[in-house]
């Protein structure tokens, strides 16, 4: 029991890491990803949302009909989204500035749904909420390495809850504003993902 | 009108949907291996799209602020556009059974399509009236289909070459929309 328990929460680490190996959720992933900040306060808020639509889905999946399941489970996981909303307004007001319309987004973020629909709906709630917990924190780390790719080559700088950087490349560095525009999401997510490929043939 | 029509300018180019937005990334690259899907989804994208744009407002304002209960608008948007996908689905199998079978699988997978909803939301965050969020949600749809449609072209190209294998699929793709998107900056200065 314990065994598997740990097997469903380090898949999402590495073996299926949201978004390299299960390429879902793109959108949250491209857009938030200017800074490391961002990317940690997008996934945060998307493992909550994953851990508790999961458990919650997982109590009610033998009352939920199959034919309207994936009605029920977006009205479920619109409601968490709702509430990390106002949670995030309420206590990390600019954090909810600079991610803005990518919060209510949540609710279409493909990883949600997909683990309701692959795992949650399957599943007892413990495993469930381990699935989501390992997802949510695989996807988090993904979000924070381009966040700190990003942000380094495009402002020089590394920031990390404040004002000010924890880490600065120093004066001479002439930062390469193409990383933290939209192409340089694109390319930074490719190559991120041709990085991982290469490790993982090995 | 010039107003309207500079709206429709700088949603199709300059603020393009998928590649300065990042919305509707998923589709962008689960269907842009062939032209003719492309087309297929750029389509149904149009066709959902301008309907859940007007319903969401009409919803959003007569319904939600009249209401004084914003806080369901997630929830309530993303009901609208699920009933509606799924009525458009009904409504064209019955009655236009050609665009049916040519929008076919697109149509069920565009609830998920964040595209749809970010929309909705940035005609509502933006308080556009009725007529402008016609024209953005039919603009931002236009660029979409645009953008994936030239994604497609290009990528069929991609498919011939040898590519490393490290970099195969996803990830070249994902190098080449990045490419797109550079050219994409150029509109900037255009309004």
């Amino acid at each position: 029991m314990a065994q598997s328990l740990v097997k469903e929460f380090t898949k999402g680490l590495w073996a299926e890491i949201p978004p390299f190996r299960l390429v879902l959720g793109l959108c949250p992933t491209l857009a938030v990803t200017k800074t490391v900040e961002n990317g940690i306060g997008m996934g945060v808020a998307t493992t909550f949302v994953l851990v508790f639509s999961n458990i919650l889905i997982s109590m009610l999946r033998n009352i939920i009909p199959s034919k309207v399941r994936i009605a029920c489970y977006i009205v479920i996981i619109a409601t968490f989204v709702t509430i990390v909303e106002f949670m995030m307004q309420a206590y990390t007001y600019e954090l909810f500035l600079k991610l803005g319309i990518f919060i209510p987004l949540i609710v279409v973020n493909c990883i949600v749904l997909g683990r309701a629909e692959a795992f949650a709906g399957k599943n007892t709630v413990i495993p469930s909420a381990a699935d989501g917990l390992g997802m949510g924190i695989g996807f988090t780390m993904s979000l924070a390495a381009l966040g700190a790719v990003r942000e380094l080559i495009g402002a020089g700088t590394l920031t990390v809850w404040g004002g000010s950087p924890i880490f600065e490349i120093g004066h001479g560095y002439i930062p390469f504003q193409f990383m933290v525009e939209a192409p340089g999401a694109f390319i930074g997510l490719g190559l991120m993902l041709c990085l991982m490929n290469l490790i993982g043939q090995k | 009108m010039g107003d309207l029509f500079v709206l429709a300018i700088s949603c199709i180019f300059i603020n393009n949907i998928l590649l300065a937005q990042f919305l509707g990334n998923c589709p962008f690259l689960g269907t842009s291996k062939k032209m003719e899907t492309a087309m297929g989804m750029g389509m149904a994208v149009v066709f959902v799209l301008v309907m859940a744009g007007m319903i969401t407002w009409i919803v959003d304002v007569y319904l939600l602020k009249a209401m004084n209960v914003e806080f369901l608008r997630t929830v309530s948007f993303i009901l609208v556009i699920a009933a509606l996908v799924q009525f458009v689905e009904m409504f064209l199998k019955k009655s236009i059974p050609g665009l049916y079978a040519g929008l076919g699988i697109f149509l069920p997978l565009i609830t998920t399509n964040c595209a749809v909803m970010g929309v909705c939301l940035i005609n509502i965050k933006e308080e556009y009236t009725f007529i402008e969020a016609l024209v953005s949600s039919f603009a931002y749809a236009v660029g979409f289909g645009l953008a994936l449609v030239l994604f497609a072209g290009v990528r069929e190209r991609v498919i011939l070459s040898r590519v490393p294998k490290p970099l195969q699929d996803t990830s070249i793709g994902l190098v080449t929309a990045g490419l797109i998107a550079l050219i994409f900056t150029i509109f900037r200065g255009m309004v």
